[in-house]
């Protein structure tokens, strides 16, 4: 089966507090036929994050399609509000490397 | 009607000076800028502290008035010093006022907003039944956490910032406000519709971060009719492109549909977007609907203790294998002289080289050649964090492992010291509280300044 790394299709791939409690992640492409391959491919969904990142299914509060852009974007809860003793990434910016190495069968 | 966004966050880093004057010669009807975040943790307010140095705040002032006063149009910031607590309102209406001296301005009003809120207001409205409900999937305010709480401010809408603009205000300092609403409130009280003026604030709130490529710090120019929004990047090497202003849409928040702000919603899901020049793109389709009853977020920070740091790095292969009994050794030791973590103490090891950066949510398992082990230790007082976090350091230098070679010491310490760093606070309230009066919980100011 032939596959593209995620990287490879994205043109922006980053993560972001989305307020105090939620870490949310952008999947951005340069062109429409990337985005919605894949979108068709089934190799970004809301079962692969939870399985990637190791978090229960419901730790994910969003998983959206965004045509717009064109952009796949999630969004995790934390396991504790950022900044707070402890914390790793005060900023939520440093999440995102695992999702490079998605594989995205080209022939989907 | 034109608004100027110089910056995401005034005095953050200092504003870039050849686009903002590019973006003033184009005459903008007013100058707005945020200068404040949740992002940078909850430390800022819960100790009320700026986390910028004044000199890049006054700079970034300085730049915004002397402008705006050229102009003769309305000079709004929000969020002021980084937290928008009263204490960051009025160092900045010190500013202000030094500034307009120093330049022998020309009188002109000054309106400061406050909107930090006693707890004991908050625990009033609690014990009056008032439901606080939590956002994000927060359990409602609870009387013990708001009790853990030592500082709040109430997130502004556009309401106290359009009766401070009707109370004839050419500067505008408020506490912590949303950051569209800062944008959205001068084109409302110009008549404009609530959609487009609050999608003209979203899309202006983090200045040229709607543009591309990356730039921080550079201005962007936003125009607002009443059913368009049009923004340009006045940085001549950046260009505010479909895919650039969509993307924006996206940027820290859950959902890029929806951008919930003091008293109603911005829907932005039929949103249509047009690249009108080379570094310009128009904006349709976006709706407004207001809540049945106007609710404010609630922003707290509350101290958990002082914190202690670290550094220690491991190089042996077997050690490195062995990192997690190495923390296991070190963190019992700890516990023989502390007890368990909790509300004596907190013990953290960030293995830096293995998932320093993600934690358990950290796929990859390899791990490199060298650790950095960083302790942090928190600990009510300064004392007790200090020798927990050394004791929690030394011994991972004399860790026992059954098969270790190197038997004079196990980890090596960049320093036999511990660093100070500032307490720990955590976000205690991210709530939302309803209000009968949209100005309920603020306090607007007026005064004359200059000449």
């Amino acid at each position: 089966m032939r596959t593209k790394r995620l990287v490879e299709l994205a043109k922006t791939i980053r993560s972001k507090n989305a307020g105090v409690d939620q870490i949310t992640f952008d999947v951005i492409f340069g062109d429409r036929e990337s985005y919605e391959l894949v979108k068709r491919s089934g190799a970004l969904t809301a079962d692969v994050v939870s399985q990637l990142y190791a978090i229960p299914r419901e730790r994910i509060t969003a998983f959206v399609e965004y045509d717009p852009a064109p952009a796949i974007k999630f969004t995790i809860r934390r396991d504790r509000p950022s900044g707070s003793p402890g914390e790793r990434d005060v900023f939520g910016a440093q999440q995102y490397a695992p999702l490079f190495d998605l594989l995205v069968p080209l022939d989907a | 009607m034109s608004i100027l966004s110089p910056t995401g966050h005034l005095g953050f880093t200092p504003i870039e000076r050849g686009s903002f004057d590019l973006g003033v010669a184009r005459g903008p009807d007013a100058i707005v800028a945020d200068s404040g975040s949740c992002d940078i943790g909850p430390q800022p307010l819960g100790a009320d502290e700026p986390c910028s140095p004044e000199d890049w705040q006054r700079h970034d002032l300085e730049l915004m008035l002397l402008a705006a006063r050229r102009l003769g149009v309305p000079m709004i910031v929000g969020s002021a010093s980084d937290s928008g607590t009263d204490r960051g309102v009025n160092q900045y209406a010190e500013i202000i006022r030094g500034l307009a001296q120093r330049h022998g301005l020309a009188p002109f009003t000054l309106a400061t907003i406050y909107s930090e809120v006693g707890r004991d207001e908050v625990a009033r409205r609690l014990r009056h039944g008032t439901r606080i409900a939590g956002l994000d999937g927060r359990a409602d305010l609870a009387p013990d956490v708001l009790a853990r709480t030592d500082r709040l401010v109430a997130v502004m809408g556009v309401e106290p910032l359009v009766h401070a603009l009707d109370q004839g205000a050419d500067v505008v300092i408020a506490g912590r406000s949303s950051d569209s609403c800062i944008f959205a409130a001068p084109a409302i009280r110009a008549g404009f519709p609530e959609a487009a003026a609050y999608y003209l604030g979203k899309v202006l709130e983090c200045a040229s971060f709607a543009a591309e490529p990356f730039m921080g710090k550079e201005s962007i120019i936003g125009t607002v009719t009443r059913d368009a929004v049009t923004v340009t990047a006045m940085h001549p090497g950046q260009r505010c492109t479909v895919a650039s202003v969509a993307s924006h849409a996206m940027y820290e928040r859950a959902n890029p549909f929806f951008e919930h702000v003091a008293g109603g919603v911005l829907d932005m899901t039929d949103c249509r977007y047009e690249q009108v020049d080379e570094r310009t793109t128009r904006v349709t389709g976006f709706t407004f609907r207001r809540d049945a009853i106007y609710r404010i977020k609630l922003e707290g920070a509350g101290k958990v203790g002082e914190r202690a740091v670290a550094i220690a790095g491991i190089r042996d292969p077997y050690t490195i294998r062995n990192i997690d009994a190495v923390v296991g050794w070190a963190r019992a030791k700890v516990g023989e002289r502390w007890g368990e973590p909790g509300a004596r103490y907190q013990l953290y090891y960030h293995l830096y080289g293995r998932d320093g950066v993600m934690g358990p949510w950290e796929p990859e398992r390899t791990v490199g050649h060298e650790l950095c082990v960083v302790v942090e230790a928190v600990a009510p007082r300064w004392e007790d964090a200090e020798i927990i976090c050394a004791l929690g350091t030394r011994n991972l230098f004399y860790a026992r492992l059954p098969e270790v070679k190197g038997t004079a010491g196990t980890a090596a310490l960049m320093m036999d010291e511990v660093l100070r760093g500032k307490p720990g606070y955590e976000w205690t309230v991210n709530h939302v509280l309803p209000l009968a009066d949209p100005l309920e919980l603020c306090t607007i100011k007026t005064e004359v300044v200059g000449a």
